[in-house]
């Protein structure tokens, strides 16, 4: 299988605590991979490691066939490489149009232009608008991101991801926060991801985990017990034992 | 193109739309500007002195406003287009007018260069005392290289051209309040522009969540230090419009004390709205003017008492306390307005 995105082995302390030990983990084209864990697994830390927010002690991470361990955030998202954030963080004064404009402007090169209009670009604002469309947003992509609803902000942020017109996405918990009413809409949007990108998705919820992936891996202590199909895992018994502890044991003595 | 969807936003209509309230304002600017020349003859002196550091506190709004960078030694890029100016016009002998205020243009500029590099490495209060830093050391430097700036003395004597060879810098002032009514109708068309184009939406983005910015695959860095660039070119442009309207360049033009005035303007005006920066500093010296007459010593006091009022009535200035009584006055804007 050719991996569009291999991680290899990558460890980080902080202090003397390892929080990542040794995680590998390879994406092809159209994988559909949830990752999760109990709190406090180093989930988040595996994330800001992929991202680039955190540079791993140990281990190489590439995308598409380049080393990205070195590259910066910023040289990781130009490549391909993008995340959503688990609590939205958009531009409270902005539209969603600005914000999925602003996007493509970028991707396409055009976003630091200081003599052009932003707004001015027909191109950009016809994809733009397919993209808010789909999502249904168009009724909301006029109005500021801090006056509409917070599962249509959870929206704006995957229409911003689309944008971007990635290679491998990360989604980090994206139903999080988000009244239940409004968990349908996200699957939705989740389940009309272009087919060929290669998603991983960081959540516990374990509805929209079976639901979504084709694959899981758990994290536990920082160390990856467990990779493969969603029906296997609650069989697994190192994946029970971190999961559900003593209370296994209790089940099993009752 | 066929539009097969409603508008994004304003901009998106077209040319006029986006730009109609800035050439509105601009207009309206252009009148009060003119207005002043006739109503108040006898102060062009004083009114090219607020153009001059409304130059400075509209280049302060672009870093404070737009970028969110806190900075308390602003004047330091202003004081360097005045000394830049200054010392060619009198050591090269460089007179013309529009030359000398390139030249200040960018003298600023390569200090914004310098300042942002240093002040950018941080936030917050230490961005703060690092600019304080920055002013106190360009001034202690203008002290001590007294071969060229004259140092405590000042620079004297700057004999700049009439302008187009015909209208003079004389004692009235007329010709120096007419270039600098020019000179800030030219830098607000420019801001225009720069303010709606998406190198400021990124300046934006980056005050308000950096990490968004650089989610979205944008160098945080560079943008800003290009802003600062910018904002250092109008400051120098105010210092050189200070340095041919009362060919003098002084100390007080590189200090602590303006470029702490300088952000009272901004937050008097309102930050972040390029006309509040202007009503700010209109205000600002008004008061200033008009107290100072009646009470040379005591001048602060009111504009304290000002501030704090500005401060409890309308907190985000007098340009945000007057959108404010509009919307209260006229009911909600029904569209989202940049």
């Amino acid at each position: 299988m050719s991996a569009i995105f291999d991680v290899a082995g990558i460890t980080k302390n902080f202090g003397g605590l390892t929080v990542n030990r040794d995680v590998s983990m390879r994406l092809g084209e159209g994988d559909r991979v949830a990752l999760i864990g109990p709190n406090g697994a180093g989930k988040t830390t595996f994330v800001n490691l992929v991202t680039g927010q955190l540079a791993p002690d140990a281990g190489r991470i590439a995308l598409a066939g380049e080393d990205i361990t070195r590259l910066d955030t910023v040289a990781r998202v130009t490549r391909g490489l993008v995340r959503t954030f688990q609590v939205t963080r958009l531009f409270a004064d902005m539209t969603p149009a600005d914000h999925v404009v602003m996007t493509i402007l970028r991707r396409t090169g055009k976003a630091a232009r200081i003599l052009a209009r932003f707004g001015g670009d027909s191109a950009a604002n016809d994809e733009a608008y397919e993209i808010l469309a789909a999502l249904g947003l168009a009724d909301a992509m006029r109005r500021k991101v801090g006056e509409i609803a917070y599962g249509q902000q959870r929206l704006v942020e995957l229409a911003i991801a689309l944008a971007h017109r990635p290679k491998v996405l990360l989604l980090d918990e994206p139903a999080a926060g988000v009244a239940s009413s409004d968990v349908p809409r996200i699957e939705h949007a989740l389940e009309r991801l272009p087919p060929t990108l290669a998603v991983l998705m960081i959540d516990h919820d374990m509805d929209l985990v079976m639901r979504f992936a084709r694959r899981v891996a758990v994290l536990v202590a920082g160390e990856l017990v467990f990779d493969g199909a969603p029906a296997d895992v609650a069989r697994d018994a190192q994946v029970r034992e971190a999961y559900l502890g003593s209370y296994g044991h209790a089940s099993r003595d009752a | 193109m066929t539009m097969r969807h409603p508008p994004l936003s304003d901009a998106a209509l077209g040319l006029w739309p986006a730009y109609r309230r800035d050439a509105y304002g601009i207009v309206v600017v252009f009148a009060g500007g003119i207005a002043g020349y006739f109503l108040f003859p006898d102060s062009l002196a004083l009114l090219t002195r607020i153009v001059s550091i409304a130059l400075l506190v509209l280049s302060l709004d672009l870093v404070v406003g737009f970028c969110g960078v806190a900075t308390l030694g602003h004047a330091a890029l202003y004081g360097i287009g005045a000394y830049s100016a200054g010392i060619v016009c009198l050591r090269a002998g460089i007179t013309d007018p529009f030359l000398l205020v390139s030249i200040g243009a960018a003298a600023g500029a390569a200090a914004g260069l310098a300042m942002g590099a240093v002040l950018l490495r941080t936030h917050g209060l230490p961005q703060l005392v690092l600019s304080i830093a920055f002013v106190q050391l360009v001034q202690e430097g203008a002290n001590k290289a007294s071969a060229f700036t004259g140092g405590s003395d000042g620079l004297a004597g700057m004999m700049p051209a009439p302008i187009f060879g015909v209208f003079a810098f004389d004692l009235w002032g007329r010709s120096a309040y007419l270039f600098a009514i020019f000179l800030l109708i030219l830098v607000l068309a420019i801001l225009a522009v720069v303010a709606r184009s998406p190198f400021a939406m990124l300046c934006r983005g980056a005050k308000e969540d950096p990490v968004r910015v650089e989610a979205l695959g944008v160098a945080i860095r560079p943008v800003l230090l290009r802003m600062y660039a910018i904002s250092g070119a109008i400051a120098g442009v105010g210092g050189a419009l200070g340095m041919l309207a009362t060919q003098v360049v002084g100390l007080d033009g590189v200090s602590f004390e303006l470029s702490a005035n300088a952000l009272v303007m901004l937050a008097l005006g309102g930050v972040g709205s390029l006309y509040g920066a202007l009503g700010g500093t209109v205000a600002f010296m008004m008061v200033e003017h008009m107290v100072a007459a009646i009470n040379p010593f005591h001048w602060m006091t009111v504009i304290g008492g000002l501030m704090i009022g500005v401060v409890l009535v309308a907190p985000r200035g007098l340009a945000g306390g007057l959108g404010d009584l509009q919307r209260r006055l006229f009911g909600r804007e029904t569209e989202t307005r940049r």
